[in-house]
């Protein structure tokens, strides 16, 4: 006997990735009246949109990325209109630190591209920082604070997305890993969960294995597993009020209202083909080092777990978002280098956009896929 | 700093580390010995302080030869092994345990580990299981064992299994008073596994003795009892459940309870020991074979560390595993010796598995508590808001939503109930919603730990 036939279902939209891109886009689609399933292999939120350090934060990034994180930031403060929940986001203000006078510049140099974007941003000097934050460290020389960021608890946001999106309307199938996927001339076809899903578009949000998908469609990029690594601590009485940051990025640091102090930097271990992720000991003990240089504070406090998860990184740290230079009807938005969780609700945007009216007012050619063009392998050699 | 990599590692200092030592020492080798608490002995024959003269019988009742024969085993040691009391094993890598001792961060790099890490208890949780006042049986006893003092002047004593009888006959004779024991095992499940039991011989006869006990001293005893609510305004005035048909107050100022005992099993899920989910026990344990072997190469696991069986099979299961190493590491073998703990093992599987059932988890209390009771104590989640969670089949998610064992214990106590309540409100079996995913730190280790 040949096997069974698969199950065949038509839909609008198939999405590869549950994460809070893929999430965000099947609500934004179905709220417009698309067929959307999503197809993630193990839970939403698994990977890198849901084990996070929960930083929603503007500041400090490139200034290609930062009129998706404005759009990004107006979607955060109407969650629980869209959500019915706040995924715990709250606008702490982000006080990004120098630790020298080459870091100081740095913080100074961005205050020009931050006008150019509308953030707010306010520079603080040596003496008004300690008075301010008198539990900084003395080695900290300057600050730059955005009173309109803040954070989140990573968890809530890509489970809420898809609730949200099964609500309007959108199919979200959790274990259900894509075994087969292919454009056979009149659309895709993906087969998954003992079916096989056509569609006319197809969205890859599969964070590090979006490379794998955009290989099958003929254009591989070099992207590599990444994975940022957490700490939490006891709760212990609460009185760091910003999420802090520092330039250069090797630590990060903010306590959430219940009193744990989230801190993470440098990475961990992982293996995308299990997928498994962990924090390791050596980079954890230096985020240790790190923290407690910033706040003295917070060496006597006990630390009660690690995590970490796995992120695709490109090479020049932009995630690949927009259209296919291959195939017609594909678009891809993965990549995000470890800083993809505040974009999440703007790129579902973005791609229902793209889909709904071929365009989007956000300019999005720094991160076209053929800025790749010529690469032959889909993965290379972690690119810290 | 670190040592060579031919070391064999021995987790904990307990009876299976004891043992697994002794056999390590015979063949030559100088294991490093690490164990968390400042002295060896375990938590069962934990040794008291400097200072403290409570002879070995008032200390450790029927089992103070065992105790005494174990202590002299391990200071015959000293010298021969590496030992490192007070020391915790946070993490272990691939060939890497990762340390804290003295508040600073070590490393003991090895060739073979013995996890021999012990257990804790078992814990219902129920209304009122986190006032002051309420204990662990296994706490209790130590209270008793390292301090010569007890939780309370009028203890109740609630939960099931060897331990809650012996516990309440110690605190008895050290004149605490005994308000009751509760056992929520009704006497008739108990009475099935009487002949398999016999096989327990001295044993068998100890259990009986401490079970009679009480009755033979006009202490309240209940079997078969159904715990409903801790009371109290600061601490403990009673403990209401129901019994023989009929709800019950019972007056006293401390509770101590525990229904068994479960493994620490969190190094040997570090270490990538796949684990399977074992029906009679109705926990997620790490698989290994008679032998102490797991499927992780260098890994072995003995004692209750890895599956409850008590001292004397842990003394065994150490020795035994430390036989595997040897022999793993091509050295000569007491081939006679070897299958004389082949055969001991084998001979306590009857009786082990009888206790386990006699003293039964008690699955559905767990999965009914009452909506009100705070499940996670660390995180104060109740388990109305998990079962309100309760979307897919699995514990992890859950625990991502709710945060059902995020806090200190990191799950160690409330992830089994846990899996208990979020299983019978989505009507699976309780091994199918899996079980809380293991990150290092083990237990809470300083930040400042990493000073340089």
């Amino acid at each position: 006997m040949s096997t069974p036939a698969l199950a065949t279902q038509q839909a609008d939209v198939v999405i590869v990735g549950g994460g809070g891109a893929g999430c965000s886009a099947a609500l934004h689609l179905a709220q417009r009246g698309a067929r959307v399933v999503v197809l993630e292999r193990g839970l939403v939120g698994s990977q890198a949109s849901g084990v996070n350090y929960g930083g929603v934060r503007q500041q400090g990034r490139h200034p290609a990325e930062l009129p998706i994180a404005r759009r990004a930031h107006a979607l955060w403060q109407r969650l629980p209109e869209l959500l019915g929940t706040d995924c715990e986001f709250e606008v702490t203000g982000h006080l990004k630190l120098a630790r020298d006078e080459a870091e100081e510049a740095d913080l100074v140099a961005y205050l020009d591209v931050a006008r150019v974007h509308g953030l707010r941003l306010r520079l603080i000097g040596r003496n008004s920082l300690h008075r301010d934050y008198p539990w900084l460290g003395p080695r900290v020389v300057a600050g730059s604070l955005a009173p309109d960021d803040g954070a989140a608890n990573p968890r809530l946001l890509a489970p809420a997305l898809a609730r949200a999106a099964i609500a309007a309307g959108a199919q979200v199938l959790e274990g259900a890993e894509v075994l087969g996927l292919a454009h056979d001339g009149a659309g895709f076809v993906a087969e998954a969960a003992g079916t096989l899903f056509r569609a006319p578009w197809l969205l890859n949000c599969a964070g590090f294995w979006g490379g794998k998908i955009a290989a099958t469609f003929g254009e591989p990029v070099p992207v590599s597993p990444m994975s940022p690594l957490m700490l939490v601590s006891e709760p212990v009485p609460w009185f760091i009020e910003p999420n802090l940051g520092v330039v250069g990025g090797n630590v990060y640091l903010r306590q959430i209202r219940r009193g744990n102090i989230i801190f993470g930097g440098g990475r961990g271990e992982n293996d995308p083909a299990i997928p498994y992720a962990r924090a390791l000991p050596g980079p954890a003990m230096r985020a240790m080092r790190l923290a407690s240089e910033l706040v003295p504070a917070l060496a006597g406090v006990q630390i009660i777990r690690s995590w970490t998860g796995i992120d695709g990184e490109m090479p020049d740290h932009l995630p690949v978002i927009g259209a296919s230079a291959t195939t017609p009807g594909l678009l891809h938005a993965f990549g995000f280098s470890g800083h993809g969780f505040q974009l999440g609700p703007a790129i579902g945007a973005i791609l229902a956009e793209l889909v709904f009216d071929g365009r989007t007012d956000l300019p999005l050619e720094p991160f076209a896929i053929g800025r790749f063009a010529g690469t032959t392998a889909s993965t290379m050699g972690d690119g810290t | 700093m670190s040592a060579p990599v031919s070391t064999v590692a021995v987790v904990g200092a307990g009876p299976a580390g004891t043992r697994a030592a002794e056999v390590l020492v015979r063949a030559g080798l100088r294991p490093v010995v690490l164990d968390e608490a400042p002295d060896n002995g375990g938590r069962i024959f934990q040794r008291p302080p400097p200072g403290f003269t409570r002879p070995y019988e008032a200390l450790y009742g029927s089992v103070a030869p065992q105790a005494r024969a174990l202590h002299a085993a391990f200071d015959g040691l000293r010298g021969r092994v590496d030992y490192r009391p007070s020391t915790l094993a946070w993490h272990l890598r691939p060939g890497t345990l990762h340390t804290l001792s003295d508040g600073q961060a070590g490393q003991v790099d090895f060739a073979q580990a013995i996890l021999c890490t012990g257990a804790m208890d078992r814990v219902v949780p129920l209304p009122g299981w986190t006032r002051p006042g309420v204990t662990t049986l296994g706490g209790a006893q130590i209270a008793l064992k390292t301090q010569g003092c007890a939780i309370g002047r009028r203890v109740a004593f609630l939960g099931t299994g060897p331990l809650l009888w012996l516990v309440a006959m110690q605190y008895a004779k050290a004149g605490a008073t005994v308000a009751a024991v509760l056992d929520t095992t009704p006497l008739a499940t108990k009475a099935r596994q009487a002949p398999a039991l016999l096989a327990g011989g001295r044993a068998f006869l100890t259990g009986l003795r401490m079970m009679a006990w009480p009755r033979l001293h006009g202490v309240k005893v209940v079997e078969g009892a159904t715990p409903l609510e801790i009371t109290g305004t600061d601490g403990v005035d009673g403990l209401r459940y129901r019994g023989g048909g009929r709800e019950h107050v019972l007056a006293c100022d401390a509770v101590a309870m525990g229904w068994g005992l479960k493994p620490e099993t969190q190094l040997a899920d570090l270490a990538g020991v796949p684990f399977d989910f074992d029906l009679v026990q109705r926990l997620h344990l790490p698989r290994r074979n008679d032998a102490g072997r797991t499927p992780v190469v260098g890994i072995y696991l003995a004692g209750d560390g890895a599956r409850i069986g008590g001292a004397e099979l842990a003394e065994l299961q150490g020795a035994r595993a430390a036989w595997s190493v040897v022999e793993d590491r091509g050295l000569p073998l007491d081939l006679p010796e070897i299958a004389r703990l082949d055969r001991a093992i084998a001979a306590q599987a009857g009786f082990r598995r009888a206790l386990d059932l006699a003293f039964p988890y008690p699955h559905a209390l767990a999965a009914e508590m009452p909506d009100a009771t705070t499940l996670c104590r660390c995180e104060a989640v109740t388990a109305g808001e998990l079962r309100a969670a309760a979307a897919p089949h699995d514990l992890n998610r859950a625990k991502a939503l709710t945060r059902l064992g995020m806090g200190r214990c990191q799950g160690r106590v409330c992830g089994p109930p846990g899996a208990e309540v979020l299983a019978a409100a989505l009507g699976c079996e309780v091994s199918e919603v899996g079980r809380l995913r293991g990150q290092w730190p083990v237990k809470p280790v300083p930040l400042s730990m990493a000073a340089e």
